[in-house]
């Protein structure tokens, strides 16, 4: 898909199995959702947020990270 | 820790099993070769010193910079971020697609989800961002020599190939690491492509009275004739830092980079970069990146009015010399003497001299630093 072209349209077709559209309507009662469309918006946009939040997990140094940047720092006369 | 631009700072460094995979799979992927200019352009995107750059720009970001100073997304932006490639190439290669870009050599640098092929009006682009169409202006004949289809589209490095004084380059995540362990809250770049002289060492000391560490973040990369060389930079500035500088509070450390000599939108750009470092302040001093007349003395000052919301402040320094009333070197804010009491640091009189295997004298540049330029056989950039 032209994915800037999707981004100009305000609302797009996405194809799911049948089988998983009748699981989810049976999954949204009760939830307060009244379509298929608009629960399965919510859920995309919790896994995405989700997925993003471990990126930037990935981007704040770990321990392991923060060694190996103090070894090279200090290798190069930058730290005692 | 000051915030990287753009609220996170971006690493885009495939992972080893990744980078296995693709080196494996490479002849599976279209490369293109680029220059090694661009291959510094992958590499600040990688490890985050464009953040929140993650890639080349598409046609709406490049708009957006050229008409407004920002991103698409809002956030301030100045210099144009491009992938150039023949329209043989581009045919080969369509809108989704993931290329390998390659060095010179051929070797892979990244590979490149192409979002977007386009063309765009050069003569706009050349008269919003360098403010002129003189293709005399070294910005615009870059621009005028670039191919005429751009590529947009998020990158991953698949390895550094830029190794060039690696023992003095630290990426943004070693900067922020090293600012934090010497406990400095404020710090001060001073972005350079000069062997230090006197005014520039009064200009940092002055910076660093008033903040925790100093940055001196020279810039390594395509230079114009007359420049000093990338090896004169970084030994003298070593040679001065070490006879003059309280060391614990100084960090020396290259940005590979192209000068785009911009002028006004440049300076704007280098106190982007230098908030990826994790500075707070930055020097801007007279005619900052700028080139010929093509910009006013104070221009590069003025434009911050336009960037409020920056994040990192400037320093504005409009100019320094030598008094020989006041016996040191001082600013036109706090000296009040005239005429024959002022020596200006002539930079052009001060080449004329080092290439003639002269020295200048020593109240405008420090007798280690001369060492050094006479020490090297071609110290300026041919």
């Amino acid at each position: 898909m032209n994915e800037k072209k999707a981004v100009k349209k305000k609302y797009t077709t996405v194809s799911i199995p049948t089988p998983l559209a009748v699981k989810i309507k049976n999954r949204m009662e009760g939830t307060g959702f009244t379509s298929v469309s608009s629960y399965v918006t919510y859920v995309l946009r919790q896994v995405l947020s989700s997925i993003e939040k471990e990126e930037e997990k990935k981007v704040v140094f770990n321990d392991e990270d923060e060694k190996r940047i103090k070894d090279r720092l200090r290798a190069l006369g930058y730290l005692d | 820790m000051i915030e990287a631009h753009g609220g996170k700072l971006i690493d885009r460094i495939m992972s080893n099993d990744r980078k296995e995979q693709i080196l494996k799979d490479q002849e599976k992927y279209y490369s293109i070769i680029i220059e090694d200019e661009t291959v510094k352009d992958v590499e600040n995107i990688a490890y985050g010193t464009f953040s929140p750059l993650t890639g080349f720009m598409d046609k709406d970001d490049l708009d957006s910079v050229v008409n407004n100073m920002t991103l698409a997304s809002g956030v301030a932006w100045t210099i144009p971020i491009l992938l150039d490639i023949s329209k043989e190439k581009a045919n080969k290669i369509h809108e989704g697609q993931s290329i390998i870009l390659k060095d010179t050599n051929g070797t892979p640098s990244a590979i490149m989800m192409v979002r977007e092929k386009f063309s765009y009006d050069r003569d706009k682009l050349n008269e919003r961002v360098f403010l002129t169409t003189d293709p005399e202006h070294p910005g615009v004949a870059k621009v005028n020599s670039m191919k005429p289809v751009f590529l947009g589209g998020d990158i991953e490095m698949i390895q550094p190939l830029n190794t060039m004084f690696e023992e003095f380059n630290l990426r943004p995540k070693e900067t922020r690491t090293l600012f934090k362990e010497k406990g400095w809250d404020t710090t001060v770049a001073f972005q350079t492509r000069n062997a230090p002289h006197n005014g520039h060492e009064y200009v940092q000391k002055a910076a660093l009275t008033f903040t925790d560490g100093l940055f001196i973040n020279p810039v390594i990369g395509k230079k114009k004739a007359g420049d000093f060389t990338d090896e004169v930079i970084l030994s003298t500035y070593d040679a001065l830092v070490e006879n003059y500088y309280p060391k614990d509070r100084v960090v020396l450390s290259i940005l590979p980079f192209e000068m785009r000599y911009a002028g006004p939108r440049e300076a704007i750009f280098h106190a982007i970069i230098r908030k990826n470092y994790g500075c707070t302040h930055i020097i801007i001093g007279r005619d900052h990146a700028g080139v010929g007349d093509y910009y006013g003395p104070f221009d590069a000052h003025k434009i911050f009015d336009s960037f409020p919301d920056l994040g990192i402040k400037p320093y504005f320094f409009r100019s320094f010399f030598f008094c020989s009333k006041c016996a040191s070197v001082a600013n036109d804010n706090i000296c009040p003497h005239q005429g024959e009491h002022i020596i200006n640091f002539a930079g052009r009189r001060m080449r004329e001299l080092l290439t003639n295997g002269e020295r200048p004298d020593a109240l405008m540049m420090r007798p280690e630093v001369v060492d050094e330029i006479l020490k090297t056989e071609k110290p300026f950039v041919e």
